[in-house]
């Protein structure tokens, strides 16, 4: 992992948080996640404005083969959504972690940041899987 | 791993992981789903060439001296057309109409025949074929002994023949040859067939031969791109060019003139087959609902059961396949609709997650190679 992913906490969902000012947050999904949908092509993402609540279905991601739910792992009102992914779903493969980014949200309960995991715990729990 | 242990496997399935391989659980079977993914081998396939195990598929051998006239009973198509060393698509049906399987028949001598049926249905087929044994023939289940490889796209001949002395442009497109020799595994069969709107071949050959040739074909095939394909390609080449999958477009509650593949249907025949007259019936007062082509104009991905709306807001069918065409860039599918709306140019919404959006009926198939 490179130290880009270093200060992204992690859902067991398999979604990333990454801090910005304040109680912004960014949100996308892990490499491991796209690596298990495969080929994204795909992608609906919440409504700007919505307020959502974490670990609630707010939007879909589609390969060619499965429909997959995106979970918000936190609560608050969405402020932004990467519009680079409604013709270019493919992004989220090449880089799940920059350019492939799904949503920002203004966070209503910091606190849930609390409930996520740390890269080393997440990739711990990622390996568990696999057994 | 606890699970795996419980699914059935093909002779390839200790070579999968070597190539990348994604197992998944396809109706009992653990089979690749894509390798090096799906995008890629689907081009592979449509540019240069592609390789399937597709040995989940049944056999079953028919032989005696009333094969012909017992098989030409139990199927819809037109068995007594085949000479030796041809193939017919065709399919097999309840009293009632519904599909038992969409199948192929291989003429390999005069009475003795070999069917190819879906890998989900064998049992089934097999039970529901030994129910209906008419006059002097045997039947037997190969199924086990038997792999199958798919060898798919325009470089598939090139490729092959470098492993063959058996000259494979003489055969032509549902023909086969008995006893070829491939890169020297003998009696294989090689059969001008397949399942992806491409040329190419289907091997058959003894299941514990399967591994030899499939590391033979890649290596002769490395220079033209020929790449190791999954279930996952195998399915979107499909519905491009239109084949019908047995489960979604064509089933037991759907006959195969409604499914769109009536040219399987010969209601003219002179012998009698199961359903005959409820085909001949539902032929001349035509199908109440029909498969067709439909694509996605709003934004959103068709699906296997998704509700298909008029423009008024009714409830006329439902999706039976759908996906992102890799070739064509757009949300494509097959739906099963009230004949009256399957026009091309009919404006239709799909019902994705609760969203009517915006459908129209096309074409089909989606795809036709040049």
């Amino acid at each position: 992992m490179t130290k880009a992913t270093a200060n992204l906490l992690y859902s067991k969902e398999h979604e990333w948080v990454l801090q910005l000012d304040g109680n912004r947050v960014r949100i996308g999904i892990s490499d491991f996640a796209q690596e298990a949908l495969g080929d994204i092509v795909f992608v609906e993402n919440p409504e700007i404005d919505a307020e959502i609540s974490a670990n609630e279905a707010v939007g879909t991601i589609e390969s060619v083969k499965a429909v997959s739910e995106i979970f918000t792992p936190l609560s608050g009102t969405v402020v932004s959504v990467n519009d680079v992914l409604e013709d270019a779903p493919e992004t989220i493969n090449e880089e799940p972690f920059e350019a492939g980014w799904l949503f920002e949200l203004e966070m209503s309960n910091p606190e849930e940041l609390e409930t996520l995991m740390n890269e080393d715990q997440y990739q711990a729990f990622t390996n568990e899987g696999e057994n | 791993m606890s699970t795996e242990a419980a699914l059935k496997q093909t002779p390839l399935f200790e070579v999968y992981e070597k190539y990348g391989g994604k197992v998944i659980d396809f109706g009992g079977w653990a089979l690749p789903v894509q390798f090096s993914g799906i995008l890629e081998e689907h081009a592979a396939v449509r540019t240069e060439a592609g390789l399937f195990d597709v040995s989940h598929m049944g056999e079953v051998l028919v032989v005696g001296k009333d094969a012909e006239s017992y098989i030409n009973y139990l199927v819809t198509n037109d068995v007594t057309t085949l000479e030796v060393n041809q193939a017919q698509y065709t399919a097999m049906c309840y009293p009632d109409g519904g599909t038992v399987d969409d199948l192929l028949v291989y003429k390999l001598a005069n009475q003795k025949y070999l069917l190819v049926i879906n890998a989900a249905n064998i049992e089934k087929d097999y039970d529901w074929m030994r129910q209906h044994v008419k006059g002097e023939v045997t039947l037997q289940n190969i199924s086990d002994d038997t792999a199958q490889l798919a060898i798919q796209g325009p470089k598939a001949e090139t490729i092959l023949q470098k492993l063959t002395e058996t000259d494979l442009s003489e055969i032509r497109p549902f023909e086969f040859a008995q006893q070829v020799t491939v890169s020297g595994i003998a009696n294989i069969l090689v059969s001008r067939t397949g399942y992806t709107g491409e040329d190419g071949f289907e091997l058959y050959l003894a299941a514990d031969q399967v591994a030899a040739l499939w590391e033979k074909l890649l290596e002769a095939g490395s220079e033209e791109g020929l790449k190791p394909c999954g279930l996952g390609a195998r399915d979107t080449l499909r519905l491009e060019a239109r084949l019908a999958l047995y489960g979604q477009d064509i089933s037991s509650e759907i006959s195969p003139l409604e499914a769109g593949i009536g040219f399987v249907v010969k209601t003219k025949k002179e012998s009698d087959f199961i359903a005959k007259d409820v085909l001949a019936a539902q032929r001349k007062e035509g199908v109440k609902r029909k498969l067709v082509g439909i694509e996605v104009i709003g934004r959103g991905i068709p699906r296997h059961g998704y509700k298909v709306v008029s423009e008024g807001g009714d409830e006329i069918g439902f999706v039976t396949s759908g996906t992102q065409s890799p070739t064509l860039k757009k949300s494509i599918g097959l739906a099963l609709i009230s004949t009256e709306y399957a026009v091309v140019g009919t404006p239709l919404k799909v019902e994705i997650r609760n969203k009517p959006i915006e459908a129209i009926v096309v074409k089909a198939p989606f795809y036709k190679r040049g």
